[in-house]
């Protein structure tokens, strides 16, 4: 299943509306890079609100995902974590350091919009 | 006749004067009830139990136990000693009757009626023995219920306080828009410990919350398991996008804390409560001023 991703201004918004397959994953990847070089952009939110369920593979995905956006220059927020989802990935060890992780939507475009108005 | 049937019949015979023998008992302590039940009372102020009550008090409980014990003895059947033993129980342990007070006086009626029953039958050595065997099996198995029925109650009463503990003690407490605090308070057990990071998170996400102070001033000790999870609360809450920022730590638990080997690095601790929380308005942007500075300037 395809993510669709949305252009705001300066930011990208992908939105995960149901569990991905790895290769959806990749799809995600690969789509939200092109994006950033094609639109120019500043920042890009994922928003995993609907995923229950958080794999080692996911993380290591939305992981390479900022490292590869921070190359071009832009800031990634992941948003939307479960609590739930939240504490069993801790227990598993997927901490997703290096990344930022905003509440929800609102708070990850401030998130990016402040970093944004530090680089400027 | 085969010896079978000759053991069934004798045990007949001996169940049925042993329930005889049991009454004759019951009349005996019915009939001597105003004077046992008084000696029995003086005995327990003498032994200095159950201080926690009035002597009258003390009166009217040995006379209700009194006619309960009598009242087991004559129908056999410990459903209404078990009932009353525990009604007993929840009255007298709120005002701090302690388990071998409660022993104590079962096993001094039992005293006093063997005494009494000593006295009844001294002539007659062999009916004294037959009366006896009659009684003190019953009479045991009533200090027991009664023994048991109060432990139970105590601990009835020690869960439901655990319980209560437990609820009450994990505030998620907002002190300024987007800023919790988590005073912790007592022992963390790993139970606990993730009822406690269970409330955080869904505090975290129910107040929005940005900053996160949890405060251990109140934590006596801590071990490698729960300093374990401690980091791993703080690492949820930041996937959650909220800063966690630790206080209070005690040195004792500090040096735990460095001796087990604990990766602190991603842990943000301040000293005590006030630091945190200003700390925590730093972040968040808020400036707290006197009134009298901003009239003044």
């Amino acid at each position: 299943m395809e993510v669709p991703i949305l252009k705001q201004g300066r930011f990208l918004i992908a939105t995960i509306q149901a569990a991905l397959s790895d290769a959806d994953l990749l799809q995600l990847r690969r789509a939200l890079i092109d994006k950033v070089i094609h639109f120019r952009s500043h920042g890009v939110i994922v928003d995993v609100t609907a995923l229950d369920v958080m794999d080692s593979f996911a993380t290591r995905t939305l992981r390479d995902i900022t490292n590869v956006i921070r190359l071009r220059g832009a800031d990634t927020v992941i948003v939307g974590i479960q609590p739930e989802v939240a504490f069993a990935m801790v227990q598993l060890g997927l901490t997703m350091e290096g990344v930022a992780t905003a509440l929800d939507l609102e708070e990850g475009l401030a998130h990016l919009q402040q970093r944004a108005a530090r680089k400027t | 006749m085969s010896s079978s049937k000759r053991s069934a019949n004798h045990m007949e015979r001996t169940v049925s004067q042993s329930t005889e023998l049991l009454q004759e008992l019951v009349s005996h302590l019915r009939q001597n009830r105003t004077q046992l039940r008084e000696e029995w009372a003086n005995r327990i102020t003498e032994a200095q139990l159950l201080t926690a009550m009035t002597k009258e008090e003390i009166f009217t409980e040995a006379t209700s136990v009194y006619d309960n014990y009598v009242e087991t003895l004559a129908t056999g059947t410990f459903e209404a000693l078990q009932s009353y033993s525990r009604n007993l129980s929840e009255r007298i342990i709120p005002r701090g009757v302690e388990t071998h007070e409660v022993v104590g006086i079962v096993l001094l009626l039992r005293d006093v009626l063997a005494r009494s029953l000593f006295a009844k039958y001294q002539g007659d050595f062999t009916m004294l023995n037959r009366i006896l065997d009659a009684y003190e099996p019953a009479a045991n198995r009533i200090a027991n219920t009664v023994a048991v029925g109060f432990v139970q109650e105590r601990e009835r009463v020690i869960r439901q306080q655990q319980e209560a503990i437990r609820e009450l003690s994990t505030p998620v407490l907002q002190v300024r828009e987007r800023l919790l605090i988590l005073p912790i308070i007592g022992v963390i057990d790993p139970h606990r410990a993730r009822q406690l990071t269970e409330q955080l998170l869904r505090g975290i996400r129910t107040n929005r919350a940005k900053v996160v102070v949890i405060d251990i001033t109140g934590v006596a000790a801590m071990d490698a398991t729960v300093a374990n999870h401690l980091v791993q609360t703080v690492e949820a809450s930041r996937l959650l996008g909220a800063t966690v920022i630790v206080t209070g730590l005690s040195p004792e638990i500090a040096q735990t804390i460095v001796t087990i080997g604990v990766d602190l690095g991603k842990m943000n601790t301040v000293g005590d409560l006030q630091g945190g929380i200003e700390q925590a308005e730093r972040l968040l942007g808020y400036k707290v001023v006197l009134v009298a500075d901003t009239v003044q300037s």
